[in-house]
């Protein structure tokens, strides 16, 4: 393992950080993708068209 | 009747798109279904490549081990601006031509911008602590970030202020050309400030010129960062595109169940 | 009278009445500095060399919150929707509001400056100095301010959004306004900082009005 100096704790701090936050996003946008598919899917169900005739739980 | 003339032939995508096409919600959520999987595989990669190099990379004769955190935080700090422009060349697209997809680009910058720039100012005060021997300075670089910070949470909250999505986006995309005007005249004004009550020590990178050791892999990360950001921002469009969907969806529900 | 003239001596005119929130803003400023002194102590040296700042923050918090009276209540009583549709343009009708508003709630501070920076332990040339740039800097605090009422006036939230969308903006504002004071106090550069913060206000005088009557349009819709 490479030696970081006196200061080891900041640089180790500043990674986990940006790795957190970074995760952070991915797996909020994540879940808001599975949210959003699964009201469409509910929509679906219920009967709802939209106007291009195709049903709310297609994707295009 | 109307819906007869909106709806689309049965045949499949087209395999060729025009620009204009992008304008239609509907192609755009199938060219990101294509497209996402590629982003996600080169960004991954290079952020892989990006931290390999920066955990190999030499200290640096003033900084020792620290100068690593300058690899994250000049990224964060420079996608923080470059997303704001991006919301800018968006709210024109918004006010001028009212581009369908800018209001949604516009709405799902922001949370990613934030973020960035939330990293920056933090990644900026831990490297600050070790030079300076503060948690935060009132540098002007620092500072400028803050207030930009401030803008994007301003902004964000305006989103979410008002109900009518093209409305919100009309409103935000105003904020957002004022915000792009005055970037330049805050960051003007705080270098300013900062020279008439110079702090005691002052910072010294590398030098103006970085040392190839250090460019590189600060050029890597920077790069895999813009990947990162364009991967999140197409991912979190799609939600967007959906979420109206969505809304329109309940609208109609909503009335049938009065009618 | 044109319509402009008229714009202007209404809003005036309502500003000035009871209720009108003109000397809301004046009140605002004293209470500001009179209450730093108990946060900072007595220190009278201390309180010379904070002087102009504080009365810098305190015309920028006293003009934040009488901003959003800018046009809320023309948009309650319906007469916000007939200055948008009328023929003068909408620009115009921004720039004479923030005018008739600078000059009904602005310049009070302008005037309460000197009586006080008695408070302050500041000396005559001192708070001439500070009432000097808060004359040149107030107009680009009002019009500035403009454009963060009228983002916030057609969501019936207003308020405090209204202020975190319009400080980041007034801070460079701040910053000259301050400098040009220190300048002048010190009898160092004073020019150059008064100079820009009188840019400030011109360029505000452009921005505002236009991305105000750009809010006006797209909100009110």
């Amino acid at each position: 393992m490479m030696s970081l100096g006196p200061y080891a704790s900041f640089i180790v701090t500043s990674y986990a950080l940006v790795t957190a936050v970074v995760l952070i996003l991915i797996v909020w946008i994540a879940l808001d993708y599975r949210n959003q598919r699964q009201r469409l899917r509910e929509l679906d169900e219920s009967g709802v068209t939209r106007r291009s005739g195709r049903s709310p739980g297609d994707l295009r | 009747m109307p819906e007869r003339l909106l709806a689309k032939p049965a045949t499949t995508i087209r395999d060729t798109m025009t620009l204009i096409d992008l304008a239609n919600p509907t192609k755009f959520l199938s060219l990101t279904a294509r497209v996402l999987p590629w982003l996600v595989a080169a960004t991954a990669t290079l952020l892989a490549i990006g931290l390999y190099q920066s955990a190999a990379a030499p200290d640096d004769y003033q900084q020792g081990a620290t100068v690593k955190i300058m690899f994250i935080h000049v990224p964060n700090a420079w996608l923080s601006m470059f997303v704001w422009a991006v919301m800018s060349l968006a709210a024109l697209g918004t006010l001028v031509w009212r581009h369908p997809l800018a209001d949604v680009a516009a709405k799902a910058a922001a949370p990613i911008g934030a973020a960035f720039t939330f990293l920056a100012l933090v990644t900026g005060s831990l490297w600050g602590r070790p030079m300076w021997g503060t948690y935060w300075e009132w540098d002007a670089r620092l500072t400028s970030v803050l207030i930009l910070f401030l803008m994007y949470l301003g902004l964000i909250a305006l989103w979410r202020a008002v109900e009518d999505p093209s409305r919100a986006a009309r409103a935000a995309a105003v904020l957002t050309l004022v915000g792009a005007i005055n970037l330049p005249i805050i960051k003007f004004s705080v270098d300013w400030w900062n020279t008439l009550h110079q702090p005691a020590s002052v910072m010294r990178l590398s030098g103006p010129t970085l040392d190839r050791a250090f460019l590189i892999p600060l050029l890597v990360m920077a790069v895999a960062f813009s990947l990162l950001f364009l991967t999140l921002l197409l991912a979190a469009m799609r939600n967007e595109i959906l979420r109206r969907r969505v809304r329109s969806l309940q609208m109609i529900q909503a009335s049938q169940r009065v009618a | 009278m044109t319509a402009l003239a008229a714009l202007i001596r209404r809003d005036i005119q309502i500003a000035l009445r009871v209720g009108g929130g003109a000397l809301i803003g004046v009140l605002f400023f004293l209470t500001v500095v009179v209450l730093m002194p108990f946060a900072v102590g007595p220190d009278l040296a201390l309180l010379t060399r904070l002087g102009p700042a504080i009365l810098w923050l305190g015309a920028l918090l006293a003009s934040l919150l009488t901003l959003d009276r800018l046009f809320m209540a023309d948009h309650e009583d319906g007469s916000l929707d007939l200055i948008v549709m009328s023929r003068t343009p909408l620009e115009l009708a921004c720039a004479a509001k923030a005018l008739a508003h600078w000059i009904a709630a602005g310049l009070p501070l302008v005037v309460a400056t000197p009586v006080l920076g008695l408070l302050l332990n500041l000396d005559a040339p001192s708070t001439s100095a500070v009432a000097l740039t808060l004359l040149a800097g107030t107009p680009a605090l009002t019009f500035t301010g403009m454009i963060g009422a009228a983002l916030a006036v057609t969501m019936h939230r207003g308020g405090l959004l209204l202020a975190v969308l319009v400080l980041p903006l007034s801070i460079p504002v701040l910053i000259f306004g301050v400098a040009a004071s220190q300048g002048a106090i010190t009898g160092l550069s004073f020019g150059a900082p008064f100079s820009i913060l009188c840019a400030l206000s011109l360029f505000s005088f452009v921005i505002g009005p236009f991305a105000a009557a750009a809010s006006l349009r797209h909100g009110l819709d």
